[in-house]
């Protein structure tokens, strides 16, 4: 497997830009996945790095050597774009054949090469069914059979689970990772779905109009968002945004809201605004019965190990997620605050987080 | 608002049982779900109840009064479908209007008008009212059509899997939504659906179907820490519950088991666990961690909610809260 490089690439459709000036590099072996919502650039650049799309500037790497003219053909990069693209008509065997038979291996070769594929994703016993009569699970295993019957550098998918129920899509998740590893490969992923994101990624790059606004691994970019977007694009509930109202010096370590002081971690850098945000996720908020934020429970949602809550205050509404034996009526008056020691100051002008002793 | 009683329910299409005897109380002023796969009978239920369909055989009771016979538009039950079904030429305000001008109702102008704009505020759509239906997004959509329902103050409100054409961020949106009105209003809701996570979230209580079958009914919590059988320990938690083999788990407390249910998070990396696995995977879902274990023995899956510092191929120990194993037996029931 390999090593992919991209060097100050863009991407412009006439005056549009659809990607601006990026560099990015997957090391070998890596699971990375490029997140953003739809229009963001997030194909766009896989497609580019598939050869399908050729950039406005910039290079490529593959393996050290510039393919950034090269055909899609030529690339040695096998592109999954929906899991479920089968040929109906023919039975697996021959499904996964086929991409070998275009390159003319011999019939040896083949046999062997698609005796190991099914072994691997365990579809032995299907090889001589047709596709059709084929249950979800098993089709998807198929399509994904014959990308890696080629044995090419790079796997890129596009979205591969995004047809898929919520519970498969679980399962689907857990076997694509565990091929992964499998198969030792390096795989460029592009979803919208945070959560998948997450749950696969080695490492993530967020994209929004065409930058890319952070890259690193899920746990980095879900405890520390370096912008506002980042934070509320990755979590389910979403972060939770408080206004600060004041401009924030540098050595600061506490925030006013509603008059009260709260404890925040220490700032190296002062606020140009006047209207700041604190961004906290859901797991460190709290019932508080001392000092907090006064709201009343707008619902309670119980979801087996925790219940989340919703809290309406003067502020905005707040999702905080407490343990299931938290019993609260819709309409109780409550009190709400914050672990000081993960907050997040986002500059109200750049929508950027200031540095502090939490995130620099 | 009235209470609903289904008595011994039986309903076939052909050679297929649609519903076996199914026995149903919704309480006056509850949300009661029905969870159960594609083919399981939710629907089926709901136009039973609703007048559109009649059962082979059984009872339905309104405030303990019998309905079998009363036609749908006399029964006074208020229905909302999947796919959003607004009159596109109307404005948002006669969407809203049109159930309460209908000739069965006669309600006054100022009656319509103060009512309307009751619902489209609990709604958040009352700026929109003058829109087009064609005029709104997915998720107004969907709110206009639950709006066109809760003008009107029916018996039951039926509904059938309204949030599961909408996306995933507005689905959350709603689920809050809908419970806060349902509680304002103090509504009787029968709510379909397959996903559990609308289940659990705005249930009061939740009857699970399988294949037309009744087979457990109880507050989220209950069915949820307490199923009686694997098939519904499946449906509900996500991620999954482990079911295992009672011969793979170290000194059960139930000999005669042939299963054991674990709940992922009651399974712990833990130095002095007695299990010694392998690491396959590793997810972060936020706030918590999946891990996917293997080892001869035992496979499975353990949610953590602390910072972990393994990794994938990493050699652990786990241990499981021995006091939360759910035993079942060779018929996949649970035993007490």
């Amino acid at each position: 497997m390999s090593e992919i490089k991209i060097e100050r690439i863009k991407k412009t459709f006439d005056d549009f830009v659809a990607v601006e000036e990026s560099d990015l590099t997957i090391n070998n072996g890596e699971f990375f996945v490029l997140l953003g919502p739809s229009g963001c650039g997030k194909t766009t650049t896989l497609r580019m790095i598939a050869g399908l799309e050729l950039p406005t500037s910039g290079k490529i790497l593959l393996d050290n050597e510039d393919v950034t003219f090269l055909r899609a053909s030529q690339r040695d990069i096998a592109f999954v774009f929906q899991l479920f693209a089968l040929y109906p008509h023919m039975n697996v065997r021959n499904n996964l054949a086929f991409p070998l038979k275009m390159q003319k291996f011999s019939k040896d070769e083949i046999n062997t090469r698609i005796n190991e594929v099914a072994n691997l994703l365990r579809i032995d016993h299907l090889l001589s069914s047709k596709v059709s009569g084929l249950a979800g699970g098993d089709r998807q295993r198929v399509a994904l059979g014959r990308a890696i019957v080629r044995r090419p550098k790079a796997f890129l998918m596009d979205e591969p689970l995004g047809t898929l129920d919520a519970e498969f899509r679980e399962l689907m998740c857990l076997e694509l990772r565990k091929l992964h590893n499998n198969i030792d490969a390096t795989t460029v992923y592009v979803t919208h779905d945070q959560l998948e994101a997450m749950s696969m990624g080695d490492r993530i790059a967020v994209m929004h109009k065409g930058r890319i606004l952070q890259h690193g691994k899920p746990k980095d970019i879900y405890t520390k968002p370096k912008t506002k977007f980042v934070g509320s694009f990755i979590g389910s509930p979403a972060m939770n945004f408080i206004p600060v109202n004041h401009t924030i010096q540098k050595n600061q370590n506490s925030v006013k809201i509603d008059n009260e002081e709260y404890a925040v971690p220490k700032s190296f850098q002062n606020t140009s605004s006047q209207n700041n945000v604190l961004g906290v996720r859901p797991e460190k908020m709290f019932l508080s019965d001392n000092k907090g934020i006064p709201g009343e429970v707008y619902g309670s949602e119980y979801l087996g190990t925790r219940k989340i809550l919703t809290i309406q205050s003067r502020f905005g509404t707040y999702k905080i997620r407490v343990s299931n034996d938290v019993n609260l009526k819709i309409g109780a008056n409550v009190k709400i605050s914050f672990d000081s020691d993960s907050a997040i100051i986002f500059d109200g002008q750049t929508d950027e987080a200031l540095h502090s002793e939490f995130i620099n | 608002m009235a209470s609903v009683h289904l008595e011994n329910i039986n309903k076939s299409f052909g050679s297929i049982n649609a519903l076996s005897n199914l026995n149903l109380e919704i309480k006056d002023g509850e949300f009661f779900v029905l969870l159960g796969p594609t083919g399981a009978g939710k629907t089926t239920t709901l136009r039973i109840v609703s007048g559109l369909e009649m059962p082979d055989s059984g009872n339905i009771f309104f405030n303990e009064e019998l309905v079998n016979n009363v036609q749908p538009a006399f029964r006074n039950t208020s229905y909302v479908f999947q796919q959003y079904s607004l009159y596109p030429h109307y404005s948002v305000y006669d969407n809203l209007a049109f159930p309460l001008r209908s000739p069965l109702r006669k309600s006054d102008k100022k009656t319509i008008d103060d009512r309307v704009h009751e619902i489209a505020k609990l709604l958040k759509i009352e700026n929109k009212l003058n829109n087009k239906a064609t005029q709104l997004s997915g998720g107004e959509m969907q709110r206009v059509s639950l709006g066109r329902a809760l003008v009107r103050d029916p018996n039951i409100y039926l509904m059938d899997e309204p949030l599961s054409s909408l996306d995933a961020k507005l689905r959350e949106e709603l689920r809050v939504e809908l419970k806060k009105i349902q509680t304002d209003l103090y509504a009787t809701i029968l709510y379909v659906t397959h996903d559990q996570i609308e289940a659990t979230t705005m249930a009061d209580r939740i009857g699970v179907l399988k294949e037309g079958l009744l087979t457990q009914v109880g507050t989220p919590q209950e069915i949820y820490e307490e199923p009686n059988s694997i098939y519904v320990a499946n449906r509900l938690g996500s991620p999954k519950i482990n079911i295992l083999d009672n011969k793979q788990i170290h000194n059960s407390q139930n000999s005669s088991a042939s299963y054991v249910g674990i709940r992922p998070e009651d399974i712990k990396i833990d130095q002095n666990g007695s299990y010694n696995v392998k690491i396959e995977t590793t997810e972060l879902l936020g706030a918590e961690t999946l891990v996917s274990f293997k080892s001869d023995t035992v496979n499975g899956i353990l949610l953590t909610q602390e910072n972990i510092n393994v990794g994938e191929g990493d050699n652990i120990k786990i241990g499981i809260n021995e006091t939360k194993i759910l035993y079942f037996d060779n018929n996949e029931q649970r035993m007490r």
